[in-house]
Formats: C-alpha cells, sequence, structure tokens
C-alpha cells in the first residue's frame, strides 16, 4: 500500500482502458440493432440470431472446436512428456539443445512455420484439411505446454516421490501415482491453452489446410476483408466469453492448488 | 544415471514430433528457397532429389531469389519498414508498459494477482478479433472521429484506418501484456530495502528511479522488447488489415508471394531472410545475458 499514488493509479486506469475499452465498443456494438457499426440504435439480439441461421459459420465453428480440442490432446501428451524430460535431465549440452529445440516454435514467425508445413504436406503428398490442420496446431502449441507443465513440476515436493521409491514403487509408478497427478492443475491449464491458440490462430490454418476445410478464424478473416459488419461483433463476443470463461477456469485451478499446497 | 535415461526416453516422442513437423519442414523452405520457379502445381522444379547427388545438387543450387530479393528495392523496402514499424510499436509498448507494470507493483498485494490477469485477458482473446476492433475505431465516421469531433477537438474524420499510425496502434495494442509481464515479474522481486537505503543517503526519487528501479528492470525491459519486436517483423494480420496498401511489411510480402504471386522459391527465400532477422535480436540478447553471467 505505501507508495501507491494518483500517478500510479492513472498508469492503471489509463493502461487497463486502452486494453478493455476497443473489446468493449465491439462488444456493445454486437447488440446494435442498427446495421452501421457506428452508429447506436437500440438494443438488440437480432444478429446472434441471423449467426445461427449461417451454415457456413457454423460448420467453420465446429470444425476449429475439433481440431483446437484434437491438437490441444496431442500437444498435452507430447508436451507433458518434453517437460517431465527437462525437468528430469541432468543440465548439460543436450538438455540446453532440447529445451532451444521446444521453445524455438514460439519466437518462429507464423508465416514461416505456416509456409514450411504447407511444404512438407505437399512434398509428402498428403491431402490437406483437418487433419493437416490439427497436425501443425499440435506443432506450435505443444511448446507452450511444455512451459506451464515445467513451471508446475519445477514447484513440486519432491520428497513425495522420493518417499515413493523408499517404499519400492518402480519409477514408472512413480510418475504415474505421483508426479503425474501433482502435476495435473499444470497440465489441464496447458490443455486449455493450447486450445484457444488453435481456436485462435489465423495464419498457420490457412496455409496448412486445404480446399472444403475452413476454419472459424479464416471465415472471420474473410468477412472483416469486405469490411465490419455487426454479425462479425456477434461472433467475437461469443468467441471472447467463451475464451475468458476457459482462461478464468485455467486461473481457478492453478489457484485453488496453490492455495492448498 | 537413472533419471537421465528417463529423460531421454520422455523426450524421445516430441523430439520426433518436433523434427518432422518443424525441422524437417524448414530445411524444405531452406531447399525451396534455392529451386527455379517453374509453372508447374506445386509451382517449383527442386534442384535436388536423392542423397547420392550431392555434387550435382551444389553445382545446380540457384540463388536466383535471392538475388531478386537483394535487387528488387521492393523487399529490401518491406524488410526496412517492418523494422522500423516494429522498432517503434516497441518503443511505444514499452513507454506503456512500464508504468502499467511499476503501478501494478505498487497496487496493494490483494489486487495484484487480479490487475495481472486483467493484463493478461486480452492476450488470450483472439487476436483477429482484437484487431478488428480497431477497425471500428479507427474507420473514416468511426468511434474514434465521432468522440473527437464531438468534444470538437477536430472538426474533420481523421482518416487513420489504412495507414503506419493504425498499424502501429494495433502492434502496441496486440504485444502490450508482452511487454507489461516481464517488466512485472522483475519489478515484484526487486529489493525494496535497495530504495530506501538510496532515499536515507538522500538521493531524490527521480535519482532512485533512475539509479535504481531503470537497472534493476534491466532484465524485464530486455525480454519485453525481444517479445514486441521479434514477433512484430513477422506480423501479417495487422498491417493487412489496419494498414493501406503502401504499408509493405514482410510477413505480408511473404503472404502475397506465396497465395497471390504463387511464386513458391520467392516466398521461401523471403522466409528464410526473415528468419535471420529474428535470430540475429536473439543471439544478440543471448550474449548480453551470456556476459552478465560471466561477469558475475
Amino acid at each position: 500500500m505505501k507508495g501507491f499514488r494518483l500517478i500510479h493509479s492513472v498508469a492503471l486506469i489509463a493502461g487497463l482502458l486502452f486494453l478493455y475499452v476497443p473489446i468493449g465498443i465491439l462488444i456493445l456494438y454486437s447488440f446494435n440493432a442498427s446495421r452501421l457499426v457506428t452508429v447506436w440504435g437500440g438494443f438488440s439480439t437480432q444478429w446472434y440470431a441471423s449467426l445461427l441461421s449461417n451454415q457456413a459459420l457454423k460448420d467453420a465453428a465446429l470444425l476449429s472446436l475439433g481440431v483446437a480440442m484434437a491438437s490441444a490432446t496431442i500437444a498435452t501428451v507430447l508436451g507433458t512428456l518434453a517437460a517431465l524430460a527437462l525437468e528430469r535431465a541432468r543440465p548439460g549440452r543436450a538438455k540446453l539443445l532440447f529445451g532451444g529445440l521446444i521453445a524455438a516454435p514460439m519466437v518462429m514467425p507464423e508465416v514461416i512455420t505456416g509456409l514450411s508445413l504447407l511444404l512438407l504436406f505437399v512434398a509428402l503428398n498428403v491431402e490437406r484439411g483437418a487433419i493437416t490442420v490439427t497436425l501443425a496446431h499440435a506443432t506450435l502449441t505443444l511448446c507452450f505446454v511444455t512451459m506451464i507443465v515445467q513451471a508446475r513440476l519445477a514447484t513440486l515436493d519432491r520428497s513425495l516421490e522420493e518417499a515413493a521409491q523408499d517404499l519400492g514403487a518402480s519409477p514408472w509408478r512413480v510418475t504415474l501415482t505421483i508426479t503425474l497427478p501433482l502435476a495435473l492443475p499444470g497440465i489441464i491449464a496447458g490443455w486449455l491453452l493450447a486450445f484457444t491458440l488453435s481456436l485462435d490462430d489465423l495464419v498457420i490454418a490457412s496455409f496448412a489446410t486445404g480446399p472444403g476445410a475452413t476454419t472459424l478464424p479464416m471465415r472471420i478473416y474473410s468477412a472483416v476483408r469486405l469490411g465490419v459488419s455487426p454479425e462479425i461483433n456477434a461472433i467475437s463476443t461469443l468467441l471472447i466469453a467463451g475464451v475468458a470463461a476457459l482462461v478464468v477456469t485455467a486461473s481457478l485451478i492453478l489457484k485453488r492448488e496453490k492455495l492448498i499446497a | 544415471m537413472r533419471t537421465d535415461r528417463r529423460a531421454r526416453i520422455a523426450a524421445l516422442a516430441p523430439l520426433l514430433w518436433l523434427a518432422a513437423f518443424f525441422v524437417l519442414p524448414f530445411l524444405m523452405v531452406l531447399r525451396m528457397s534455392l529451386s527455379d520457379t517453374a509453372q508447374a502445381v506445386p509451382p517449383y522444379a527442386p534442384h535436388w532429389i536423392g542423397f547420392g547427388q550431392i555434387r550435382e545438387f551444389l553445382a545446380g543450387l540457384d540463388v536466383e531469389a535471392f538475388r531478386l530479393l537483394w535487387e528488387d528495392s521492393l523487399y529490401l523496402n518491406a524488410f526496412l519498414t517492418a523494422i522500423r514499424i516494429a522498432g517503434t510499436a516497441t518503443l511505444i509498448a514499452l513507454l506503456i508498459g512500464f508504468p502499467l507494470a511499476y503501478a501494478i507493483t505498487r497496487a496493494p498485494k490483494s489486487w495484484q494477482n487480479l490487475l495481472v490477469l486483467l493484463v493478461i485477458l486480452p492476450f488470450w482473446t483472439s487476436f483477429l478479433i482484437r484487431v478488428y476492433a480497431w477497425i471500428a475505431i479507427l474507420r473514416p465516421e468511426g468511434v474514434l472521429d465521432r468522440v473527437l469531433i464531438t468534444i470538437g477537438l477536430t472538426s474533420e474524420p481523421l482518416r487513420l484506418l489504412n495507414t503506419e499510425t493504425a498499424v502501429l496502434i494495433g502492434m502496441v495494442y496486440s504485444y502490450l501484456p508482452f511487454m507489461v509481464l516481464p517488466i512485472y515479474a522483475v519489478l515484484e522481486k526487486m529489493d525494496r530495502s535497495l530504495i530506501e537505503a538510496a532515499a536515507d543517503l538522500g538521493a531524490k526519487p527521480l535519482t532512485r528511479f533512475l539509479t535504481i528501479t531503470i537497472p534493476l528492470a534491466k532484465p524485464g525491459i530486455l525480454a519485453g522488447c525481444f517479445l514486441v519486436f521479434v514477433p512484430g517483423i513477422g506480423e501479417f494480420v495487422i498491417p493487412d488489415l489496419l494498414g493501406g496498401s503502401e504499408t509493405l511489411m514482410i510477413g505480408r510480402v511473404l503472404w502475397t508471394e506465396f497465395f497471390s504471386n504463387r511464386d513458391w522459391p520467392l516466398a521461401s527465400a523471403v522466409a528464410v531472410s526473415l528468419l535471420a532477422f529474428v535470430i540475429l535480436p536473439m543471439m544478440l540478447l543471448r550474449g548480453f545475458a551470456g556476459r552478465k553471467e560471466t561477469a558475475r
């Protein structure tokens, strides 16, 4: 409390306003009766109703949800394995290299990741569609899962694993019955993160997909290019609400665990 | 020893996955950037078929795409524009992000977690949607124009959409959380007694801030700048939706070469050069951190 002055609250309020006013305006105009996005014509939910009759948009949303679930699951399995490896490995060149490889997709510009995966799929002559997008998203989100699970593993009480080992449990059994259950909040948070990242991705999906498989961000993008429309505001509002619910859930899961520990 | 063996077994699957879907594809981009443009589908003629033809491969390497990249001022300009815009956006994000991070550390402890969550939350909501939100604000007769005209600050529309300013606003807005979080992380761990000691010795607030807070926050500031600058260089969505046709950033050029011009070798050459631009600041940061370790 000491030293919290007027200037600090001004910086806080200004910063948070900058972050939230644009989103607030977007949500507000999704309830606008007028088709003109910037002229207020009264409260209405008609744009949400018109979303329901938009079959192309519904197909895209279903595809995106399916891809997000599948890719998040693959990324969580692989990412958790990588986190276990990084946590257990002795410090050295191999660990450093492995850690670098895991983190690399995080800093790689999306356009490059997308282009390179497309070239791979073309060279292998696989048909591009939902499956290739799933593979691409799993690759992209794996590193984020590793980051979260590793942070969780680092805070675990090692003596629990040692106690189990002293009592005669095999290393695999210790991992399955002690380490993984303790790391579960991190694993769940990692899955949710991978899910939202996949649901959000436009660039990599555009490269990795083929005709016939259009994800929700791709639909929104082509609609946005034609200009603003209250339907985009409505679908955006639904997405924001869904993601916000997921993030708050994830942070509550992590926090509750912290309170218990 | 045993833990190390188990670590290796756990590492195997993710390692294979990343080799197949990250390293191998990038090698294919490298190869593609050295191929001839051809009118076939896929539009390229590879110069390399198998391992037995390494000599032929080396003789047949085609740097045409890279030469074009260097000779046509369009690409060089796109690189420079990308660096300029990403650099400016980084600076503005620092000027907004530092006070915000600093203010969070000064807020009552019970608020801090909530404030950090509030900063992170927009980062999770769709990037595309957050950029879209600015279109409605910045476009002619948009929200900003109407507000400014109503309060009498301006009488004419600002015409901000499709300008470089709009791209800057979009970038600062999208990447601000990346700046705030690392700075908050170092400031939060800072030992307050150092400031108190300086105050006891007679240092004025500004002196304390410049000689203690800023140097101690340096790792966070560097990490934040890096996290804004690096993705900013390759950005596609923001310049495409908020920038005009003259705001050509390199990520957008890559997209156009690939999807509109269907020149895969050229797009790959752009990708390889772009990666060089991304790796350079990373190595500088590494070097900086390494020097600090040895100094310690």
